[in-house]
């Protein structure tokens, strides 16, 4: 076996050990070099979106994702949400995961906090959001918000009548609030595009994970007025909101793995090309 | 004979803007819950049973059903205990957090090595059609990298291949799949498509 054999068959632990290496040290060192972000068109429209709202307008947030996607989108919901209250755009909340409740509760906490600290201006649940829960089925409950909100979620997470909460007098469904995002990890995004869009016609913009972004590009400009893929993406956002925090931090350790699995792509081609090479020439 | 009224009204539906059809539809959604309450049971009946079973054989790997069980049973116990069942209790949080969390999160990223691994042996090539995978998949790749101005030549060709090559496919395979569904629910309506009860 000569050295381009080798390139080719080289053993996966030796790669998994090799970015393990470089994203540790790329965290690590995170602090001594930085990322120059350039936006995306699809990100700006949605930032420029919220941007061009009113003062008191509606959206409706869809926090669609589990545990296991938290990373990647927990920094792209923050950079929303702050941008909303810094507006005094209303944020009515809602969960189509399972396990979303719990991290929708925290994301509000954290960021209404952060938006008293740097606005200087206290954030009331039922006034400026309110979180109305979680429900199954999300095909379902997307098509009976469509219809009324009150249908699924008569009451909100913390068991208060929706009618009671001074954010959703006035709102039925998604013809009263200004567009929905949702921010997904799983076939919800085809759910909110399919049933949600298609029938209801309402502006949609969806925050996704790198892996799932390229599968929703079909449906810019249509479906779609924006969209914000993965880390890069929720970086791009913060960048625009002016408040860089997790996802810029992780654009170090994201730009490390990803030029190590193009150098292991490179390398493998080389080896490939140059193993073939060399079989031809001894015949 | 309900499939088929419950389909045709929900299909018809769809083109009548009457209060009374809009009321009807919402009241059919609404069941979609309670059907889905018993679903629910029924996905937890099936868990118990067969993790049970497979404790009662001592069948291969009957430790992980022993802890699927307790995992299973200590949720519901922490869920149900009145004023427990909130983010607001202590146990109920740091099973979320400290348990559920970082599990999650751990399968997950664990697909990055994978993704690196087998990015590594299938990117190769083989062919011109190979090559032309390799490529865009590089392009692409590479999108998700912020590298400054390079970074918006990335940008405008990788949103080439996204907007013309990609989507001319994916709306083929959409329309494709479209299709399909609408045959097969032809199917169901029309009871030649019994596997949902059981039958072949």
């Amino acid at each position: 076996m000569n050295i381009f054999d080798k390139m080719v068959a080289l053993d996966r632990r030796w790669v998994f050990l090799f970015l393990f290496v470089v994203v540790a040290l790329a965290y690590f060192l995170r602090n001594h070099f930085t990322v120059d972000i350039v936006t995306t068109r699809e990100v700006r429209s949605i930032y420029n979106f919220v941007e061009n709202l009113e003062p008191g307008d509606k959206l409706l947030i869809s926090f669609d994702y589990d545990p296991s996607s938290l990373a990647e989108l927990h920094p792209m919901s923050r950079a929303i949400i702050t941008q909303c209250y810094k507006r005094k755009v209303k944020v009515i909340g809602v969960t189509l995961s399972q396990y979303g409740a719990g991290m929708v509760e925290e994301i509000f906490r954290e960021i209404g906090d952060v938006a008293e600290q740097e606005y200087g201006r206290e954030i009331v649940y039922g006034e400026d959001y309110c979180f109305i829960g979680y429900r199954p089925y999300p095909a379902f409950v997307i098509l009976g918000m469509g219809e009324n909100f009150r249908v699924f979620f008569p009451r909100d997470y913390y068991d208060t009548p929706l009618d009671d909460l001074p954010i959703m007098k006035g709102v039925k469904n998604y013809d009263d609030v200004k567009a929905v995002l949702a921010i997904t990890s799983g076939t919800t995004a085809d759910f909110w595009v399919i049933y949600g869009n298609a029938r209801y016609n309402m502006p949609l913009a969806l925050g996704v994970t790198g892996v799932m972004a390229t599968d929703y590009y079909p449906y810019l400009g249509n479906a779609l007025f924006g969209l914000i893929g993965g880390w890069k993406g929720a970086a791009e956002y913060e960048k625009l909101v002016g408040r860089p925090d997790k996802a810029t931090a992780g654009m170090p350790a994201q730009v490390a793995a990803h030029l190590t699995i193009v150098l292991f792509i490179v390398i493998g081609n080389i080896g490939y090309l140059l193993s073939r090479k060399t079989k031809k020439k001894l015949g | 004979m309900i499939v088929f009224l419950v389909s045709l009204f929900m299909v018809v539906q769809y083109y009548v803007p009457l209060d009374s059809w809009a009321w009807m539809y919402q009241y059919l959604i609404d069941w979609t819950i309670i059907i889905g309450v018993f679903a629910l049971l029924l996905g937890i009946w099936s868990l118990w049973r067969v993790n049970f079973n497979k404790i009662k054989q001592r069948a291969e790997n009957w430790e992980y059903a022993v802890i699927t069980l307790a995992g299973l049973l200590i949720m519901m116990i922490v869920g149900f205990v009145p004023g427990w069942g909130n983010l607001n209790n202590y146990v109920y949080e740091h099973f979320f957090y400290y348990i559920l969390v970082p599990i999650q999160a751990t399968m997950f990223s664990l697909l990055a090595f994978f993704i690196s691994s087998a990015a590594f042996r299938a990117f190769r090539a083989r062919s011109l059609l190979a090559t032309l995978l390799l490529f865009a998949g590089l392009v692409i790749m590479i999108r998700f990298v912020p590298m400054g101005q390079v970074s918006s030549y990335i940008s405008d060709l990788s949103g080439w291949i996204l907007r013309v090559p990609n989507l001319a496919a994916k709306r083929a395979i959409i329309i494709g799949i479209g299709l399909g569904a609408i045959a097969t629910a032809f199917k169901i309506m029309f009871g030649i498509e019994r596997a949902y009860l059981g039958r072949d």
